[in-house]
């Protein structure tokens, strides 16, 4: 190992540890404190259980609960029984490219951006709605709370609209690892039918593969707040969605309740996990026995079948949402029954000129300075891997999956308090380093596949010819892997784009973003502004997408090996 | 010049040596063939000699060219040339930007430059193609722009890595001829592991056979 590389490695690991994960632990430390009654800036520092009896006695506060259990496990669980339907009955017509060019906009647009949409197509005067009322003879929109309805179910298809497509890329790479082809012809020449030999065959093989990204479905399913505001019941909301409101209270000693509600948090992310482990353990050892059983079963098929038919009418709804924000933006006069708008405007777009252009920028600043810093991270934490020649150890792994898993409302609060307290103000470089923090795993996680992928043997060419390492990597690896690091970078920008509490809480509310607007925006009655702010917040990442596929084709384009897709 | 491996030895972190301690002497212009059973770290031995060792192995015993001890070096400052039973050229660059990559430095001026890589590509039977994309070429003509490459890098001792398995019966004896008339007109040591009995007879140096330790 050469000392650069080791000097590297020092100064990467450095970064990750000082500035991504000890916050972290630190935000947690306050919001903990907090939550057992300790918060000096309040006078108040005497260890006690108040804030829980506090919170538990919150008017809501069991119903925000449950809402949380089953909205959050409900939909992870049946986006990732849809998923697999999906792949078990298209797999073999579907390459991985093809569906990742088809599930690439599912992927960049915002949450925010798809709950507004799927709130202009599923609310009793949306589009579906509109659709349906000339057969069923409306007049005027039914009344039904179809949209914030009570049992969050609106709130539970946005979650899955999002979820949904980020599980079928997920097992579509997995697949990608595994002979499914020749595992699938072996099964079946055995006597299984297709759809049994991807439950007992296939998917114990696609499992671990995916397991960890599952997690990361199941605490972001668990704890969302943007897509809750917009979507979820309103009163009680899930229980993120209630922090945030508590946090935010004019009564500073909300707090207390709030930051023990957001340790609560932390602690049902941390049991759902435990019971996909134990769902995992369960199902191993239940499904060793059906599988020595020998049973060649019924026939999965007509289960494959609806969960692929539930999965495209899932990506319609999601298709006919992006749609409607455009047109929602660009309408004037548009009473009930109409399909579309009876009159065309750009009066919304002009009208809030100034409020849009100026959360634009921040947004467009704060999504190039996030993406950039995650990818300068990552390529030097790559490289740094590179020049010590070794594979990542496992906890480092861990490291970077770290910010996904734990709730932002669990350390958020802290993370400000502890900025404010070593004297840092919030405002715009608090944001861009509080999105640092969730910006970074996805760059990492999109860029070390391909990275890994890249024939070793080339870069030792490279160096048998004489090129030292920095050579090596700046007139090598980074041109033969510019796609590769320009799609991670536009996956950063989606992901900094989406970002609503990071922003809210380290931006003390003065830093408004495409995504911060939208939301307050959603709860208004101007469907056109707030078509407008959901426009741009999903136009931004697709742009950045459109940039990560045209770039390299044109810089690449007379180099066949280069030009082939991929995302 | 000239190539010694003195008692070259591989060990994992954990576990016995590869293979015996290796001692070798590889003369100017000549090839010597290293054969063994898969498995018994053939390429690991070539990748210890040119500085690419991946971490977790270990090796003892001295690495000298031209009686220079290199062993403490890293790989870009051995000059040892390299080649693969691919191509391995960049796929970014075109072919002769390929070539001009291994050209030394210390060459001075554009023209200077661009006109020794044409005439390594002309050498290569490649003349006039040196805008084209790597990736339109024939096999062969892969192989011998590959060759060109190492060539250009004036290596001090050359490593061959089952270098023509990946080419048909035809070409395979074609760029035998070729590589092996480049060493020995140069005068470049080269040390090459095979497979093919054929390689080792068309190399037409000596022939060590790599011995694992036999599980006790």
């Amino acid at each position: 190992m050469s000392h650069e590389g080791r000097l590297l490695r020092a100064a990467v690991l450095a970064a990750v540890a000082l500035g991504l994960i000890a916050p972290i632990a630190a935000g947690l430390w306050q919001t903990g404190r907090a939550a057992f009654g300790v918060l000096p800036a309040l006078g108040r520092d005497a260890v006690s259980l108040g804030p829980w009896q506090d919170l538990a006695g919150l008017p809501g506060f069991a119903t925000s609960l449950r809402l949380t259990l089953v909205t959050g496990l409900g939909a992870t669980l049946l986006s990732l029984l849809l998923a697999t339907g999906f792949c078990a009955a298209v797999h073999a017509r579907m390459t991985r490219i093809a569906g990742a060019r088809m599930l690439t906009p599912f992927l960049a647009i915002p949450h925010a951006a798809m709950a507004v949409g799927l709130a202009f197509v599923l609310a009793p005067s949306g589009w579906i709605a509109r659709m349906i009322a000339p057969l069923a003879g409306w007049e005027r929109p039914p009344d039904i709370a179809i949209v914030n309805d009570g049992w969050g179910l609106a709130l539970m298809v946005g979650l899955m609209v999002k979820e949904v497509p980020f599980l079928l890329l997920v097992i579509l790479s997995a697949l990608s690892q595994i002979p499914v082809a020749r595992h699938m012809a072996a099964g079946r020449a055995l006597g299984y039918g297709r759809g049994i030999v991807w439950i007992k065959i296939i998917m114990p093989q696609v499992w671990p593969l995916i397991r960890l990204p599952v997690w990361v479905v199941l605490a972001y399913a668990l704890s969302v707040v943007d897509m809750a505001i917009i979507l979820g019941p309103s009163n009680p909301p899930t229980l993120a969605v209630a922090l945030t409101r508590w946090f935010f209270d004019p009564d500073p000693l909300m707090i207390l309740p709030a930051s023990a509600g957001a340790i609560l948090q932390a602690g049902i992310v941390a049991g759902g996990v435990a019971l996909l482990l134990m769902l995992e353990a369960a199902g191993r050892r239940l499904g060793r026995w059906w599988l020595r059983r020998g049973g060649r079963g019924l026939s999965a098929e007509p289960g494959l079948w609806a969960a692929s038919a539930a999965v495209m009418v899932l990506m319609a709804a999601g298709a006919l949402a992006m749609v409607s924000l455009a047109v929602w933006s660009l309408a004037w006069r548009w009473s009930f029954p109409q399909i579309l708008p009876q009159s065309w405007s750009l009066k919304p777009w002009t009208g809030a000129q100034g409020g849009w252009m100026r959360a634009l920028g921040n947004t467009a600043l704060l999504a190039g300075a996030t993406a950039g810093l995650s990818l300068a991270l990552a390529i030097a934490w790559l490289e740094g891997e590179d020049r010590a020649r070794r594979a990542r150890a496992p906890w480092a792994e861990a490291l970077i999956y770290l910010p996904l898993l734990i709730p932002q409302i669990g350390f958020l609060y802290g993370l400000n308090v502890g900025f404010l307290r070593i004297g840092l103000p919030s405002g715009i470089w608090a944001v861009i380093w509080a999105q640092t923090l969730f910006v970074f795993p996805y760059v990492m996680i999109a860029l070390s596949d391909p990275w890994r992928a890249l024939d070793a043997r080339m870069i030792r060419a490279a160096a048998a010819l004489g090129a030292g390492p920095g050579r090596r990597l700046w007139t090598v690896k980074l041109p033969v892997l510019l796609r590769p690091i320009l799609t991670a970078a536009a996956i950063g920008v989606a992901v900094s784009v989406a970002q609503y509490l990071p922003t809210l809480f380290m931006g003390a509310g003065r830093v408004a973003t495409l995504t911060t607007e939208a939301v307050t925006l959603s709860s208004g009655s101007d469907r056109r502004v707030t078509g407008v702010y959901a426009t741009l917040q999903a136009g931004l990442p697709f742009a950045a997408y459109l940039a990560a596929f045209l770039i390299p084709a044109l810089v690449h384009r007379n180099r066949r090996a280069l030009a082939g897709g991929g995302a | 010049m000239s190539l010694d491996l003195d008692a070259l030895c591989i060990r994992p972190a954990t576990g016995a040596a590869l293979f015996r301690p290796l001692t070798l002497h590889v003369p100017p212009g000549e090839v010597v063939t290293v054969m063994g059973p898969s498995g018994v770290g053939k390429s690991t031995l070539l990748d210890a000699i040119g500085g690419h060792l991946a971490h977790g192995f270990r090796a003892s015993g001295r690495v000298r060219l031209n009686g220079r001890d290199v062993t403490g070096l890293p790989a870009e400052a051995r000059r040892i040339g390299l080649m693969f039973q691919d191509a391995l050229l960049f796929p970014h660059l075109s072919v002769g930007d390929n070539l001009a990559f291994g050209l030394p430095p210390g060459l001075r001026g554009r023209a200077n430059r661009r006109a020794a890589v044409e005439a390594a590509l002309a050498q290569a039977g490649l003349a006039g193609l040196y805008a084209r994309d790597p990736a339109t070429l024939s096999g062969g003509q892969r192989a011998r722009a590959a060759l060109m490459r190492t060539l250009l890098a004036e290596p001090a001792a050359l490593l061959l890595d089952e270098p023509f398995s990946n080419l048909d019966a035809g070409l395979r004896q074609e760029m035998r001829d070729f590589t092996f008339g480049h060493v020995t007109a140069r005068g470049v040591p080269a040390l090459m592991v095979t497979h093919d009995p054929e390689d080792a007879a068309a190399a037409g140096g000596p022939v060590v056979a790599l011995k694992g330790y036999c599980p006790p």
